[in-house]
């Protein structure tokens, strides 16, 4: 959910293409409800896409069905991709300038320097 | 110099990691960080048993975060000090952290956040640390960034320590500007201690803003009617030791929103022979 719309000159500086070389994947505790919130904030082709990038879109449909509530096992994939796949090490690019932002230890860094702020 | 930790240097410089380290064991800042959020969350007023999406600006090494956590929130948390969040790394908080200025504008997509809170980084805006930085366009720019990435309806609280009367005015012209409706809160304003700074922002339409801890109406009313008294007696000021010397004095403790045990026929009684 990232964005680079800070950037100089950056418009909608989204989706940011993700590039990883390490990736880790932990045990976080399943709360449908939550996800079910956080699906109508999503963009659901973005995250589609971000998914199958770094290799963890297996099962994830394409278009999202309307009747996502119910479906526990839908519900089960969104939230292994969004809560437990972390990626450790590799860096976020901006569709618009090319700028990386990169990721260590699991933190993206965001800070811009001087001449790049608004 | 003064104890103000913002006039010492940058803040990704002033936590390193040695006062990371000290910050985040020392069990008395834990202790006010925990009741600090613990208010921000009762002024973000979030529907009640519903798992939300929050903001944590200025994580730090998320003490903050920890509590969010506990109300079953999920979070994200955005600092500039790298060293505050291994900190935080290290503790195993839940939320996923970004190393971002605040000040550089709030790099998430549009209407994301079911709220957001900050406990003591807002005054950190104040300063211009490096040449380029301008406190005023980067207040504006942190705002306006933060008005996109909440959700319709929602709130943001920040716990902050403004140094003077200007800088409230400041910070809260520049989030009117934003878009913002709201005001600052202040909490026991009697006390030198326990005041306590909330800035509350409210994305859609004005609502009164809520009551601060400490203050009713009637007790404004008092303090007027207490200040003629005060001038009426001054020097009829009750001898110290004596029932109505302890009367006051608790009231003023009660004032202060310190802890202060109810007033008894036993208040300021000697305690018998026995004894």
């Amino acid at each position: 959910m990232l964005t680079s719309k800070c950037l100089k000159g950056v418009m909608t500086g989204y989706p940011l293409a993700i590039n990883a070389t390490n990736i880790k994947v932990t045990e976080v505790d399943f709360n449908p409800e939550f996800i079910t919130r956080v699906i109508p904030k999503l963009d659901w082709e973005v995250l589609w896409t971000a998914a199958n990038s770094i290799g963890h879109g297996e099962g994830l449909p394409k278009i999202l069905e309307p009747k996502y509530e119910d479906n526990e096992e839908l519900l089960k994939k969104v939230h292994r991709v969004l809560l437990e796949v972390e990626i450790e090490e590799g860096n976020l690019t901006c569709p618009e300038s090319g700028r990386q932002f990169p990721i260590s230890k699991g933190i993206p860094n965001m800070l811009l320097t001087e001449a790049e702020v608004q | 110099m003064s104890k103000r930790p913002e006039h010492q240097a940058p803040p990704e410089i002033f936590y390193n990691e040695d006062e990371a380290r000290k910050y985040t064991q020392n069990s008395r800042i834990m202790e006010i960080q925990a009741q600090m959020t613990e208010r921000c969350l009762e002024l973000l007023l979030l529907p009640e048993d519903t798992p939300c999406l929050l903001l944590d600006i200025g994580c730090g090494s998320g003490l903050s975060g920890t509590v969010l956590e506990e109300n079953g929130h999920m979070w994200i948390g955005m600092d500039i000090s790298p060293a505050m969040l291994d900190v935080g790394r290290e503790r195993e908080t839940e939320g996923d952290v970004v190393l971002s200025d605040m000040g550089e504008g709030v790099p998430f997509r549009a209407g994301c956040f079911d709220g957001a809170v900050s406990v003591s980084a807002l005054q950190w805006l104040f300063n211009a640390d490096k040449k380029s930085h301008k406190p005023v366009k980067r207040l504006y720019q942190f705002f306006s960034s933060l008005y996109a990435s909440l959700s319709r309806s929602a709130r943001a609280v920040f716990q902050f320590y403004p140094e003077n009367e200007t800088q409230m005015e400041l910070l809260t012209s520049q989030a009117m500007k934003a878009g913002f409706y709201g005001g600052v809160v202040v909490d026991y304003p009697n006390s030198a201690k326990a005041k306590k700074f909330f800035l509350v922002l409210m994305t859609g339409g004005s609502a009164p803003l809520p009551q601060a801890l400490g203050t009713d109406e009637s007790d404004n009313l008092q303090i007027k009617y207490a200040k003629r008294e005060a001038t009426k007696n001054i020097r009829g000021k009750p001898v110290k030791n004596t029932r109505a010397w302890i009367i006051e004095k608790k009231e003023r403790r009660r004032k202060q929103g310190k802890e202060t045990k109810a007033d008894t026929k036993y208040t300021g009684r000697k305690r018998s022979g026995r004894f």
